[in-house]
């Protein structure tokens, strides 16, 4: 099937029900997106479906060909992807930093959606976990990007 | 265990603030010959290795550092990054002294070496050490590496070393103008005898030392780009997944659809190991789908199988055990005369206390790649606290030489103490074993659910309280028996009538001045592989102390804060530091009272001396529907002198992160010998929404340097206990909190 990813069309001979997360990880070998529980609890393999926030472990392939994916690796070909990383750096967002990638994703895809996100809707949006407790350092980063 | 104790000394018995001996390293031996300052080859590592091995107690600077010709630095780093900035703090050291900006450094986790036994003569990254045991050596190695270029520079341009200065990244001579970068003159510096003696910068002249550094590898984890060991990938290789017995003592015996699971796509091989089985495929799903469809007849272990998990061991049968068993236990701490003081008190309060099993939960699954080399040898991808020690483990896994072992330490996603050598909790032993059999390299990664089943989890714990109160109300004996095993000398020995200082940390080396004190160690073995938790001991120890102490400040009818304040009034690095926190937080107030937003509030506050740091903690609380909400916690903490603000106040965040989860939500429950949660919707962790705001305050006492990373947790679950108790008037003994139903308010 054609996996588009990034702008790329992929040819990926997999069966349509493995998860989207390992055809981008073991199959197209890009690893920013990352496995952390695989029952779309911890949102570290979050990706852009059509611009939508999407948990890549439990996505079957099959049902997202020929839409529009986003992974991490293209965050910065986008304007708001690219202030969002921004803002990671500036807010020093990271510790361990296996969670991320998700979670510049996730913001990506509210900041995009709703460039003004009041505090209830970043609340909403940002829901994936950081064993590191970076929380409060990624609300900060987020208002930074609303706040323009 | 025994490999281990030999090599490694406990955790606790490593000298707390001095730096390594620097009169026994003679440092940086000039007879060592050839110095390879400056090439900035790829696989320069490995040469450094081998030599390293020749050379105990001379570590070299050619092994830390590498400048480049475009005089950016790699550093080879004793210590591994998950998360806790050690990299960073690492560069900041070495850069200081070698005048070279910091964020010029690449940092990565060194191999095996003699070179990098920088924590009291050996290496680990854990316990709070990494930059409290190095800092001296760091130093000594970025001023070593300054000189000799300064030295190189003096020969190239014919001038008197003294009329050099250096400017981050290159050396000036003032009289005519001339500069040298340092990557002009690397290569001259490294064929230079190493000085034996260096003058170390004045503190007062710190430029990047004690400043909030940005975080070096803070744009690359925005990005992707970082690459954890489960990211590895090398050529040819397979990869591969495990299903583990249910229970620890289970062996793997026949299996009903082997034909089946073998035709499963992508599948190249199926294994019986210790404990579990594999399937080695072409992509990890593939492996993954596979070996969980194998339907094996696991078999019970032979009768006297070491660390057999009970069929019928459960966590609240544990509970009762640890409850039941009798003291006195061995002794930890004795000053007076507990005992009878307490026969003689006016009141005396009495309470029991525990705290559950603790997963890990660092969001990186355990992995490991192995690859078999055509020489014998072996290269392992591992996340590891500590090289050597996976090293000689790996070795004994693989039936080679140690030195034939390559070990590679990727930085962490996260690990709170889940990577030491854990035995059951470890995958490389398997990946080498899988890599051996289909003579390819194999990543293995275990699914979250098998790292529940597998991790090595924070003990439980439990202890007996009793204190004595005088006739006005005030503490004058206190008896502690904490029950259980610690995860200390489980893996490092454990020495006969010794206290395991991992059970009884936290509550033994309190502060406060209660004149009568017996705090002892009632060892029950824990059927469970436990290990080392953020802050280990001291995360469900000082839960029970603080909190007791409030029990007995109600006793006797004292203001927790105030009775804190007066039995510390001998000890003014505390009394400060509660002074601090209290003053941070707008001046102690324990309510309960009314937020602007209606509800109704508390405030609690505990102490902790964790890892060589003072610190102080309040937190302020409401109840929703039953449940606890923490709106904010004010820390102050003192580690006497430090290295980056700015990640020091992440650090805090982050422990108060995982202190708070653990006090609201964890909880590891076991049924007939297993682990019931097998990922975080049974076991729920921190999310954004329950995460209250942090305010830190640094105290820089100028005492001997502390640990940053655990000492933030420890206050947590007391102060945010003890709040609660201020506010519902119901007494938290036993965590989490979402256990119990408060009365609405």
């Amino acid at each position: 099937m054609d996996v588009i990813i990034n702008g790329k069309t992929h040819q990926v001979q997999t069966e349509d029900d493995t998860p989207l997360l390992w055809v981008i990880r073991d199959e197209l070998g890009m690893t920013g997106t990352k496995y952390g529980c695989g029952i779309a609890q911890c949102g570290a393999c979050t990706v852009l479906i059509d611009g939508q926030a999407t948990r890549s472990c439990i996505t079957p392939v099959g049902s997202v060909a020929g839409q529009a994916i986003t992974t991490i690796e293209a965050v910065t070909d986008d304007a708001v992807g690219r202030r969002v990383v921004e803002a990671w750096v500036a807010n020093q967002v990271p510790q361990c930093g296996y969670c991320q990638s998700g979670q510049v994703m996730a913001a990506t895809a509210l900041l995009k959606q709703n460039p003004k996100p009041s505090e209830q809707d970043i609340a909403a949006a940002m829901v994936n976990l950081c064993r590191c407790g970076t929380y409060n350092a990624i609300a900060a980063a987020v208002r930074q990007v609303a706040q323009g | 265990m025994n490999s281990m104790s030999h090599e490694f000394a406990p955790v606790g018995e490593l000298p707390e603030e001095k730096p390594v001996n620097l009169s026994r390293r003679g440092f940086l031996g000039a007879s060592l010959g050839a110095l390879v300052l400056g090439v900035a080859l790829p696989g320069a590592g490995a040469k450094a290795q081998n030599a390293a091995a020749a050379a105990k107690s001379a570590p070299r600077v050619s092994a830390f550092l590498e400048i480049r010709t475009d005089s950016t630095v790699l550093l080879r780093s004793p210590f591994v990054e998950g998360g806790q900035g050690v990299a960073t703090a690492m560069a900041q050291i070495v850069g200081e002294e070698l005048d070279m900006d910091p964020a010029r450094f690449t940092v990565e986790c060194a191999p095996p070496g003699a070179d990098y036994q920088v924590v009291g003569g050996r290496r680990f990254t854990g316990g709070s050490f990494s930059v409290r045991s190095s800092y001296e050596t760091m130093r000594r190695v970025g001023a070593s590496a300054r000189q000799m270029l300064l030295q190189a520079a003096a020969s190239r341009l014919k001038v008197p070393v003294a009329s050099l200065t250096t400017e981050p990244g290159r050396v000036r001579h003032a009289a005519s103008g001339r500069t040298l970068d340092y990557g002009a003159l690397a290569a001259d510096a490294a064929a230079l005898p190493v000085p034996e003696n260096v003058t170390l910068r004045a503190d007062k002249d710190f430029r990047w030392i004690g400043k909030p550094m940005a975080r070096l590898d803070a744009r690359d984890k925005s990005t992707g780009k970082a690459a954890y060991a489960i990211d590895m990938q090398v050529d040819g290789m397979l990869r591969a997944a495990v299903q583990h017995a249910p229970r620890l003592d289970l062996e793997p015996g026949s299996f009903a659809n082997e034909a089946e699971v073998k035709a499963m796509p992508g599948v190249h091989s199926i294994h019986r190991l210790p404990g579990a089985v594999a399937v080695v495929a072409d992509r990890w799903w593939h492996a993954r789908r596979a070996v969980e469809a194998l339907q094996v007849t696991w078999t019970d272990a032979a009768p006297g199988t070491r660390r057999a998990m009970p069929s019928d061991f459960s966590s609240e049968g544990r509970r009762a055990q640890l409850s039941a068993a009798p003291g006195p236990g061995i002794a930890a701490e004795t000053v007076g005369d507990a005992a009878a003081t307490l026969k003689g008190a006016a009141k005396v309060v009495t309470a029991t206390y525990d705290a559950p099993y603790l997963a890990h939960g660092q969001l990186e699954p355990p992995s490991a790649l192995a690859r078999w080399n055509e020489d014998g040898s072996l290269d392992l991808w591992v996340p590891n606290q500590a090289p050597e020690m996976f090293q000689v483990l790996a070795a004994k896994a693989a039936g080679i030489p140690p030195e034939k072992v390559k070990i590679h330490s990727p930085m962490l996603g996260g690990f709170f103490g889940r990577h030491f050598i854990y035995e059951t909790a470890n995958p490389f032993p398997q990946a080498i074993l899988l890599s051996k059999a289909v003579g390819r390299p194999v990543k293995l990664i275990w699914s979250r659910e098998e790292e529940f089943l597998r991790d090595a989890l924070r003990p439980m714990g439990f202890v007996r309280f009793r204190a004595g109160l005088d006739a006005k109300g005030l503490p004058v004996a206190l008896d502690a028996e904490a029950v259980g095993e610690g995860p200390r000398d489980r893996w490092f020995g454990r020495k006969p009538d010794a206290a395991d200082g991992s059970a009884v940390e936290g509550i033994s080396g309190k502060p406060y001045a209660i004149p009568n004190r017996r705090v002892a160690h009632v060892l029950v073995d824990d059927p469970a592989i436990i290990g080392f938790w953020r802050s280990v001991g001291h995360s469900m120890n000082d839960f029970f102390y603080e909190t007791f102490f409030d029990e007995v400040a109600d006793a006797g009818q004292q203001d927790p804060y105030d009775l804190r304040l007066r039995l510390l009034a001998d000890k003014p690095r505390h009394k400060t530091l509660l002074q601090a926190v209290g003053d941070l937080s707008g001046g102690w107030k324990r309510g309960p009272f009314t937020a602007p937003d209606g509800s109704k509030r508390a405030r609690g506050v505990a102490m902790a001396s964790p890892f060589g740091s003072e610190v102080a903690t309040i937190a302020e609380v409401s109840l929703r529907g039953g449940a606890v909400t923490v709106h904010d916690v004010w820390v102050a903490i003192d580690p006497g002198r430090i290295v980056n603000p700015g990640i020091i106040e992440a650090q805090v965040n982050s422990a108060v992160a995982l202190g708070l989860s653990s006090a609201l939500l964890e909880e590891v429950v076991y049924a007939k010998g297993v682990p019931q949660a097998r990922n975080f919707d049974g076991y729920p962790i921190l999310p954004p929404d329950r995460m209250p705001r942090v305010h830190v305050r640094i105290v820089e006492s100028g005492a001997p340097m502390g640990g940053i990373g655990e000492p933030g947790l420890p206050g947590v679950p007391p102060a945010v206990a003890n709040a609660v108790a201020a506010l519902t008037g119901q007494r938290v003994r036993s965590l989490p909190l979402s256990k119990m139903k408060f009365g609405a308010t």
